[in-house]
């Protein structure tokens, strides 16, 4: 009964969704406000039957309800509660299910944050956010309905991919998505704006802390990915340039560069064709994204059940959308004019950098990503793109990029006077460089030409971010929480380009056969394995092996790596063991059972991996501390519409 | 020229590409197997139902054969048996059974049970041969030429809409021969 209660709602979404884009787009259009009124019921209406359709779901999980396909084929009676209740959303039709539940409180997030918005602006916003969550309810319907039932029922369920069942995982996905579809926001906005050709700065205000907060959300949702694939793909990798990776990256790198330019139109009234582009492509790119990994047509490691019907869907909704907004922007743009001019040095130029430097590293993601199809298009056989494309060419945007910061920070709006900052500038970077070679040098004795070079930037990046935010504090003054934010979100770019510099330079990886009561070194430490023990868990059995690590004869821990079978998938799952000591992650993994007692073993000293994450969460946290700003709560209304408004807002 | 136009150009460049891709995708479902048009990798184990003697891809050159992946823990093989039992009814192709990671007694009393579709199954306890195989999940069928060579492949539970499309009309030129 749930099933059918569940597919029913999901059924009347559907129609609520459709209502909502059609009275949003139309109503404004036609100038009817009867239309416009019956906006926000619809909008409450939706995000009701979503929920109930979500929550149908999930208790059927929880009743372990095996006749239901989707729970048939991604749970099982032994499996776990917490995992019951993810399961929800651990394969594609479920996770379909959860974006459109994260689209739809998106929705009736903006439709409370629009009440001090023009009610026509703020229906077109709505009506382009119901048109998306139509086609995403519709593409569910028809393709991919996790409520279709299992003639006869299945005694037991086929379980939940074993790699999947752990807590990383499990909390990925609904952060993640919030991430991606957040950007949704700034595409409605910005598809609102050029509907009603309101293309003055306002519209960029208003989408600003959405879009931050947005951004701060697919930080964190990548950063846990790649937790999860450091500790659990038992490789050790935290980054592989995978499909399914660069499709959350891609619109990471457009969110960041859109961030920047609309501060640009907020400020400035700059830029304003090219942030309504970067808005677009932002979303874009997420819904290509989508595509990507569920229509089949780039295969990846670690991508859904691929179906190429549900390509040929989502391509045309894609045509749809995209090119949609991407024609409402060709007609559009045309009528912006900057009257306002900038001078090379001025911020304006330095956040222009920034834009170019970031759509060039989105760009050069993206060309990697589909080279493999486009190769297979053209037949020119099958190739794979790896790290050895995408690092290089990913640093030769980035480097440039962090060196053209720490002096941006410093620099004017409008105009280009860096004179009286070139000391503060010239200072902080000798001292970073001193810094950089000191550490560097001090504690690892070697290293590659980037490792200094890439420390430096890092370096001067916390220093000169720091000057100006601890001379205002010095002397009295308040720091708005946008200063305070963004200051943050840099630190954290910092911390990245350290940590990412140090485990790139020093990290120590070893593949050994042991036997019980063998030991070997690397990397300073000293590890000894002494065997392996059975174990059982809820839904698996394995062996459990035991390493004990030493440094100069001193105990520094025990590490107890796992090799899991589980039972219903039969799928061996290695659960890698990981310590932190003094900055150092040791990490063991164990390989293949040799026989006799003995195994291969993975072992790998990273130095500063913990600090990737963490600075992921420190550029979130900057990221949400900036979306609080009391200035985008307060702002002002303007309901006289302005084609090509000139800017006089000052430089704050 | 509108150079805000441009945008649009290059995404409808990219959306012919996507298309390409999304065309080629469906012979990517069956490409899937690196083993396809390679001889099928060597094996010799013991056959469930007469420990003694051994089930081996020597002694299968010469025939064709279905090759069928299975185990008494898995659900879809349960679904699947019954198209099993038809195909062994329809006696066309011989087929091998190759128990993974099982247990003798337990896929005994299951061949006993629901009846035994297999003219040999091969005892895979630790689960090297399916990897030789390159098996991603139980079910999998492979179709194996006389040459030795595996010309199809299948992932999932056989049904017969597989077996009239895809197996079937690549038996088809030696039925006729036979006949």
């Amino acid at each position: 009964m749930l099933p059918e209660l569940g597919h029913f709602a999901l059924i009347l979404a559907l129609l609520l969704a459709g209502l909502q884009a059609f009275f949003g787009i139309a109503g404004p259009m036609l100038g009817r406000d009867r239309w416009i009124a019956a906006v926000t019921p619809a909008v409450a209406g939706q995000f009701v039957m979503i929920a109930t359709a979500v929550g149908c779901l999930v208790a059927s999980f929880v009743a372990n309800d095996f006749s239901v396909l989707y729970i048939a084929e991604n749970s099982n009676s032994a499996l776990p509660m917490f995992y019951r209740v993810t399961a929800m959303w651990g394969a594609h039709e479920g996770s379909l299910l959860l974006w459109i539940l994260l689209l739809a409180a998106w929705t009736v997030a903006v439709t409370i944050g629009a009440s001090r918005l023009p009610p026509r602006f703020a229906a077109r916003v709505l009506g382009v956010l119901g048109l998306i969550s139509f086609g995403f309810l519709l593409f569910t319907l028809a393709t991919s309905n996790p409520f279709l039932r299992l003639d006869p029922a299945a005694p037991d369920g086929h379980d939940l991919n074993p790699i999947l069942q752990d807590p990383a995982l499990a909390i990925h996905p609904p952060i993640l998505y919030t991430g991606y579809v957040g950007f949704a926001v700034a595409f409605a906005f910005a598809c609102a704006a050029m509907l009603e050709g309101r293309l003055d700065q306002t519209w960029a205000r208003w989408t600003r802390p959405w879009t931050t907060a947005a951004w701060a959300f697919l930080t964190c949702g990548i950063a846990l990915g790649s937790f999860w694939a450091y500790y659990e793909l038992g490789w050790g990798g935290f980054w592989f340039w995978d499909p399914v990776e660069n499709a959350s990256f891609m619109p990471w790198l457009m969110g960041t560069a859109l961030v920047h330019s609309l501060a640009v139109t907020d400020k400035r009234g700059l830029f304003k064709s090219w942030t309504l582009l970067l808005a677009i492509l932002a979303f874009s790119l997420s819904m290509l994204g989508t595509f990507l990994v569920r229509s089949g047509v780039l295969v990846s490691v670690h991508s859904f059940a691929a179906d190429p019907s549900r390509g040929i869907f989502i391509l045309a909704f894609l045509i749809i959308m995209i090119g949609g907004a991407l024609s409402l922007y060709a007609w559009r743009a045309p009528q912006l004019k900057s009257t306002a001019g900038f001078e090379l040095g001025s911020r304006e130029s330095f956040l222009l950098f920034n834009n170019v430097l970031l759509v060039i590293a989105a760009t050069t993601v993206f060309a990697g990503t589909l080279a493999p199809l486009i190769s297979d298009a053209l037949k020119l056989g099958t190739v794979s793109v790896g790290p050895p494309y995408f690092n290089p060419t990913f640093m030769l945007s980035m480097l440039p990029l962090l060196a053209l910061l720490s002096v941006g920070i410093h620099s004017n709006w409008k105009r280009g006077r860096l004179k009286d900052k070139q000391r503060t500038l010239l200072y902080t970077l000798i001292a970073a460089a001193v810094l950089a070679c000191g550490l560097v040098y001090g504690i690892y004795s070697h290293g590659r030409v980037l490792t200094p070079v890439g420390a430096t930037l890092a370096l001067w990046i916390v220093l000169a971010s720091l000057v100006d935010p601890i001379d205002r504090w010095r002397r009295g003054l308040s720091l708005s929480r946008a200063v305070i934010g963004m200051t943050i979100a840099h630190l954290g770019l910092a911390t990245a380009v350290i940590a990412l510099t140090t485990v790139q330079s020093f990290t120590t990886e070893r593949d050994v056969a042991l036997a019980p009561g063998a030991s070997t070194s690397a990397g300073g430490y000293e590890f000894r394995f002494d065997g392996v023990r059975p174990l059982e868990g809820p839904n698996y059995d394995g062996v459990g092996g035991t390493i004990v690590v030493t440094r100069q004869g001193a105990p520094v821990t025990v590490l107890t790596p796992e090799k899991r079978q589980y039972w219903v998938q039969r799928q061996a799952i290695t659960q890698t063991s990981i310590k932190m000591h003094h900055g150092n992650n040791l990490l063991v993994a164990l390989g293949e059972d040799l026989g006799g007692g003995r195994w291969s073993v993975r072992i790998q000293i990273r130095p500063l991996v913990s600090l990737i994450w963490l600075a992921a969460l420190i550029m979130a946290i900057g990221g949400a501390t900036a979306a609080s700003d009391r200035r985008y709560r307060t702002a002002k209304v303007a309901e006289a519409p302005a084609l090509g408004a000139t800017a006089r807002d000052g430089a704050a | 020229m509108n150079r805000f136009a441009l945008p649009v150009g290059v995404f409808g460049l990219l959306v012919v590409v996507l298309a390409i891709g999304i065309k080629h995708s469906p012979n990517k479902g069956t490409i899937m197997s690196p083993l396809l048009g390679k001889p099928a990798p060597q094996f010799s184990l013991p056959n469930l139902t007469d420990p003694a003697r051994v089930v081996s891809s020597a002694g299968l050159k010469g025939r064709w054969y279905l090759f069928n992946v299975w185990g008494t823990w898995c659900g879809e093989c349960r679904a699947e048996h019954e198209m099993l039992l038809e195909v062994r009814r329809a006696a066309v192709v011989p087929l091998v059974g190759l128990d993974w990671k099982d247990d003798d007694a337990q896929a005994l009393s299951w061949l006993a049970q629901l009846g035994n579709p297999y003219d040999a199954v091969a005892v895979d306890r630790s689960g090297r041969t399916a990897i030789d195989w390159g098996v991603y999940g139980a079910p999998e069928t492979f179709l194996v030429n006389p040459q030795g060579i595996v010309v199809f492949k299948h992932v999932g539970a056989l049904t017969p809409d597989v077996w009239t499309r895809d197996i079937l009309p690549r038996l088809a030129p030696r039925a006729a021969a036979k006949s």
